[in-house]
């Protein structure tokens, strides 16, 4: 029996369960906010070009505006002006085979519900390599937050001052591109935290991974319900010619009965 | 005379369908309309021998000049006879019998033929141009003074859109006019105001101002999201008698230096946002406008008077403020066999962010909500609020082709 036999042998039989990381896409989730000044990102928009109907009898579609980091989305590399030039950094250049991989998942849950403004840092990386073993090169790392729980307004959490979401430090992610890791992701609506701005760099997960030619995951959901090491992420974004990023449908594999 | 607060309806009743006074005109005769829409009182002036004539014709009745032209005129008189109407074959009139009209004969030379509210024979009276449900300039004579009660007459509410007991719809309580436009439509008589906000989740700025408001209702609604809009007009589609729309996207820049990611939010917003909108509440407005006191009345939205003229510093803005017009125009004409009015308001540049750096003079957000609720109050369709909205559209008026060229090619 080939691996591949055993494992959907494994998902027919409950041995190995899919989990869907991703948001509905809705005109109602938010999007990044820019000052305004800036050009803006488009929301998710729907308008029916037929439902059975006078515009077309037998079939109902629409069509949809939105933009490539509308949504559950990925962020390729030429995404952030430090990935600009790096190789094959666009969304339809990336291999394949970079798209499924290992996954690990450090709960910052229960800072996060104290403080909207929780900081992934290298000591948490580090206690959590203490107890689950070192980070393996090639894996996605996912900051659990519970965030993606949030409706509403409470999801970017804005205030006079910007929006208020937890996120990695700097040095967080220097960490983590010492483990050669192959990208970030997290439930809020960027890799950064709210206030990443005020970071030196600003934006580090932006600056630094997709410097380093990393991947960004973001606006995910249903992260507690992976376990800290083990599953395995299926993440392809859409195949657009120079994109930077792409909605998508977000998979993780974990085994049965992992919660 | 004041008009009471209309009772519930009867919902076993059927809704009366709006009837329509008579609508076809003359070429020279929609001239009184063009001036009603604007809430002039003008008449047909003879340029070679200076009679003012009534009604208008395609010559001067004195000297056969076809010399004509349509000049404001002094709105004064003295009612000479009147009759009261009790049988008429038209069923707007007959639903609305008996009708009093008189003859009035002008200080400015014309006798005119009025309807007549609150002035006898004998009466000297102010004669107002009004568009009447048809949408057309007919002639109404009232006292010299006025009082707020006269709007209650039977005969103006019948072709006005005044908003006393009427129920207000705002597309977009974000925008700075909100408050100052909440404020006045209440001071008017308005019953209940509903104000759509746009992207509850990224906490919008404004809606401090509306804490605490009686009367006032806030509902998630978006003119760029047509699943918004349908939930909306679902919920409260029936009870909306005046709808203004203040949705607007606005970035400064022309067109070559532009992007056009901003040029599309300026066009999803200004003139596709005001095709969704009425799409969603236009019919169900239009079926209304017959509903009693509180039956729809008017369709509003804000317009940048540069809708006429691109500012080119505003390019691709003033391109979605033309659109926005066109479709209003468009509209105009399909919400027409309703008798619900289609406005616009035409506003120099604003007090806000956008137009910080503009000398005055600048419209406040309070002048411009006195300007709608006025022009909701005299029933008017082409409404133009500051002096810079003012002066631009008596310069393209008179010329278009000179207006452009004064604005874009260096004209001091």
């Amino acid at each position: 029996m080939s691996v591949l036999d055993r494992l959907t042998g494994a998902l027919a039989g409950g041995d190995v369960r899919v989990v869907d990381l991703t948001h509905r896409l809705d005109p109602d989730f938010p999007v990044i906010v820019l000052p305004p000044e800036f050009a803006q990102c488009a929301r998710f928009r729907m308008e029916e070009v037929s439902a059975y109907d006078h515009r077309g009898p037998a079939w109902k579609w629409h069509n949809l505006t939105l933009n490539e980091h509308t949504g559950t989305h990925f962020d390729a590399p030429i995404h952030w002006v430090s990935g600009r030039d790096w190789p094959g950094g666009a969304v339809d250049e990336i291999p394949a085979e970079h798209l499924i991989g290992p996954v690990c998942v450090i709960d910052c849950s229960a800072g996060t519900a104290q403080d909207d403004d929780f900081e992934l840092t290298p000591e948490i990386i580090a206690a959590w390599e203490a107890e689950h073993g070192p980070i393996p090169a090639g894996a996605w790392v996912l900051m659990r937050t519970d965030w993606s729980q949030r409706t509403g307004a409470e999801y970017l959490n804005m205030a006079e001052d910007g929006p208020h979401s937890p996120g990695p430090t700097p040095d967080a992610i220097r960490l983590l591109l010492e483990r050669d890791i192959r990208g970030f992701g997290t439930e809020c609506v960027g890799t950064d935290a709210g206030q990443g701005a005020h970071y030196d760099p600003p934006y580090p997960a932006h600056f630094l991974l997709h410097g380093a030619g990393k991947y960004g995951l973001q606006c995910l959901c249903n992260l507690d319900l992976l376990p800290p090491t083990g599953a395995v992420l299926i993440a392809p974004p859409l195949k657009i010619r120079g994109g930077t990023g792409s909605p998508l449908r977000v998979l993780a594999l974990v085994p049965g009965g992992s919660q | 005379m004041t008009l009471p607060y209309p009772k519930k309806k009867d919902p076993q009743k059927r809704t009366v369908v709006p009837t329509l006074p008579p609508a076809m005109r003359s070429r020279a005769a929609l001239g009184l309309s063009v001036a009603a829409a604007e809430g002039r009182f003008a008449l047909q002036h003879c340029g070679e021998c200076g009679a003012v004539q009534y009604p208008p014709r395609d010559a001067c009745h004195a000297c056969l000049s076809h010399d004509l032209s349509w000049k404001d005129t002094k709105p004064y008189g003295k009612l000479l006879a009147e009759t009261r109407i009790h049988a008429s074959p038209d069923p707007y009139f007959r639903e609305r019998l008996p009708w009093r009209m008189g003859s009035v004969q002008l200080k400015a030379g014309p006798v005119v033929l009025a309807h007549l509210v609150g002035v006898g024979r004998g009466d000297r009276v102010r004669v107002d141009l009004r568009l009447d449900r048809a949408g057309q300039g007919v002639m109404v004579a009232l006292p010299e003074h006025r009082s707020d009660d006269m709007e209650d007459d039977p005969v103006l509410r019948a072709m006005g859109t005044h908003p006393k007991h009427r129920r207000v719809l705002i597309s977009d309580a974000t925008h700075p006019v909100t408050r100052p436009l909440i404020d006045a439509l209440f001071a008017a008589g308005a019953a209940h105001v509903f104000a759509g906000v746009p992207e509850m989740w990224r906490r919008p700025h404004g809606l401090s101002a509306l804490d605490g408001l009686e009367n006032v209702s806030l509902l998630p609604l978006d003119v760029t999201d047509p699943q918004s809009l349908k939930e909306a007009a679902s919920e409260i589609g029936g009870k909306v008698d005046i709808l203004i729309n203040t949705a607007r996207h606005i970035r400064p820049g022309g067109v070559l230096g532009h992007d056009t990611t901003a040029a599309r939010d300026e066009m999803e917003v200004n003139a596709l946002g005001l095709m969704r909108l009425a799409q969603a509440f236009g019919p169900g407005m239009a079926g209304r406008t017959a509903d009693g006191v509180n039956s729809a009345a008017a369709f509003v939205t804000i317009l940048s008077a540069h809708a006429l003229s691109p500012d080119p510093a505003y390019g691709a803005f003033n391109a979605s403020q033309a659109a926005a017009r066109s479709v209003a125009q468009t509209l105009r004409a399909e919400f027409a066999p309703s008798g619900l009015r289609m406005a616009c308001v035409y506003t120099g540049p604003t007090e806000d962010e956008w137009h910080q750096p503009l000398p005055p003079p600048k419209v406040a957000p309070k002048a411009l909500a006195r300007a709608v609720v006025d022009g909701l109050q005299q029933g008017l369709e082409d409404i133009f609020c500051g002096d810079v909205a003012r002066d631009l559209a008596d310069r393209w008026r008179s010329d278009p082709g000179l207006l452009e060229r004064e604005i874009t090619g260096g004209g001091a």
